[in-house]
């Protein structure tokens, strides 16, 4: 599965545990990563790995450094110090936070989709169809609502065929409900095209009952595991408040697997305190 | 070759329409509006330096321009002030270079007006076969780009994320309006041509719904307006560059109101 000439995991106890939740073939991986803009340390010394059809979920407050992270794993910036190793011929899809299109651009959902690949008219259809989105296929871009954009650009992401999938803040600008329907169309996603997948998100129950795996950042790995085991850490606790982890459960969407809850729990050596 | 000065101008002016119009849709995408701007201010420093060295005044005005756009691909991403700012000191240093330079080298002999404003007497034969080149190679390389250009336009990190090379083609765009903006300035003027860059982009949006539309109502809307103004240029024996702006911008203002009920629906 995994090729060490590639991604040099497992290292550790805790890797093999967190390998162990997530058999895929690792896509991405980032080692030791390293960041600061303008003066600020914005990433210390942190450990991630994507692999194939699994989920997972990057959470923190704002300016925990969540959107760099992605971006260094896109290959979009440089690390400070640290590497960044790809699965060879690695595609990726990007969806990053909700931005505005200028309005002086005319084009239409189907353009915005074939900006960068050219595809069949059939395979836009059946990317629209997928994130249900066809209605809107010739709809100026600009007019359309928060939700629907997501979702385009949901679409747009996945029309290159991408293994691994970025999704930064998807659920920004769409409410509850559309919000529920949008991490069950994530986790469809998954399921159906087999992609990993890291999402970034402030908010919590929702993403979490959606993801498999949970790493919780703060300009370093405060803790990461499977979700359950996040929402019980102190450091989440002190980061989020002493209630977030009570509101964890309420949605728990495809829980057809356990984990082992202790297997799979690692703690950032940064965080300075121990578990039990 | 073309003895008749009206034809030259004609010719020149839809050279220069089809030249700034496509390439002002990208200026008006990516808000660059300041760079064309920085650009076409260094022109002069090009017309002294062309003077210096004997060599023909558009290459000397090509040199400079592609030199400073390198100057401010290589400037990208910095983080010390905001862009405009920087653009501003450079547009403004290089006027005041370009003026004193201009004056010393040029002597009694430099129309200085023509070169600020526009000058369709001064168009000669190889400002023409300039421009034949200049829509032939500028226009070949959009055609090129014009995907990348497109995809980086509405974002780039979805862009780069996808695969395009955002540098390459962010650097490549601003070598061709810097080529642009020098192959116009006989024509327009260096304090004006800016304007050909956005006012047919401008003017042509409420009537589009695709970016190629866009490119070509701003091609015709510049071509009509270039030719108009150069008319009226001609009539009133008033400067080239001044005339076309004007007409260009009466043009866009009777576009606004379209503007205002598309983006009311």
């Amino acid at each position: 599965m995994i090729s060490p000439a590639v991604i040099p995991f497992p290292q550790s106890e805790t890797d093999q545990a967190i390998l162990k939740a997530s058999p895929g073939e690792a896509l991405v991986a980032g080692e030791a990563l390293s960041l600061s803009l303008g003066g600020r340390r914005v990433l210390d010394n942190v450990n991630i790995a994507v692999h194939a059809g699994e989920i997972v979920t990057l959470i923190g407050p704002n300016g925990a450094g969540k959107t760099t992270l992605a971006r260094l794993l896109l290959g979009l910036v440089k690390p400070g110090s640290g590497r960044v190793i790809r699965a060879p011929g690695l595609r990726t899809g990007y969806v990053p936070q909700r931005f505005p299109i200028d309005p002086s651009i005319p084009i239409n959902v189907r353009r915005f989709l074939t900006l960068s690949v050219r595809v069949s008219p059939s395979a836009i259809r059946s990317v629209l169809q997928e994130v249900g989105a066809l209605h809107l296929i010739d709809r100026p871009i600009s007019v359309l609502s928060g939700g629907e954009f997501q979702r385009v650009c949901l679409a747009r992401a996945l029309i290159g065929m991408p293994r691994l999938l970025m999704l930064d803040e998807p659920a920004q600008a769409v409410d509850y409900a559309g919000e529920l329907q949008l991490y069950e169309l994530i986790g469809d996603i998954r399921t159906r095209r087999g992609c990993g997948i890291l999402l970034i998100s402030h908010d919590l129950h929702v993403v979490l009952g959606a993801s498999d795996r949970v790493i919780c950042i703060n300009g370093h790995v405060c803790c990461e595991g499977v979700p359950e085991t996040v929402a019980n850490h102190p450091e989440y606790a002190r980061l989020f408040g002493r209630d977030a982890g009570k509101a964890v459960g309420v949605y728990r969407h495809r829980h057809d697997h356990e984990h082992d809850l202790s297997g799979a729990v690692k703690c950032g050596d940064e965080c300075g305190h121990s578990h039990d | 070759m073309i003895d008749d000065f009206l034809l030259r101008a004609g010719l020149a002016g839809l050279g220069v329409a089809l030249l700034t119009a496509p390439l002002g849709c990208f200026v008006v995408w990516q808000r660059l509006a300041m760079f064309g701007n920085s650009i076409a201010h260094c022109g002069l420093l090009g017309v002294a330096l062309g003077i210096l060295l004997s060599i023909d005044l558009t290459v000397g005005v090509v040199l400079v321009s592609l030199a400073l756009a390198a100057l401010l691909i290589g400037m990208q991403g910095q983080k010390l002030l905001p862009d405009d700012t920087l653009l501003g000191i450079l547009a403004h240093a290089a006027l005041a270079a370009g003026l004193l330079g201009a004056t010393l080298v040029g002597g009694a002999r430099l129309d200085l007006m023509g070169y600020l404003f526009g000058d369709i007497l001064a168009v000669s034969n190889s400002d023409l076969w300039w421009l034949l080149f200049g829509v032939a190679a500028i226009g070949g390389v959009m055609a090129w780009l014009w995907r990348p250009l497109l995809a980086i336009s509405v974002h780039e990190e979805m862009a780069a994320a996808e695969g395009v090379n955002v540098g390459f083609v962010r650097a490549a765009f601003m070598l061709l309006v810097a080529v642009t903006v020098a192959l116009s300035i006989k024509l327009v003027g260096i304090l004006l041509i800016t304007s050909l860059l956005i006012i047919p982009a401008a003017a042509a949006r409420p009537f589009v719904s695709t970016p190629e539309q866009m490119a070509l109502g701003a091609a015709a809307i510049s071509t009509a307006g270039v030719l108009a103004g150069l008319g009226v240029s001609l009539q009133l024996d008033t400067p080239a560059g001044p005339s076309i702006v004007l007409v260009l911008t009466a043009l866009f203002v009777a576009t606004v109101p379209f503007l205002l009920r598309k983006n009311a629906r």
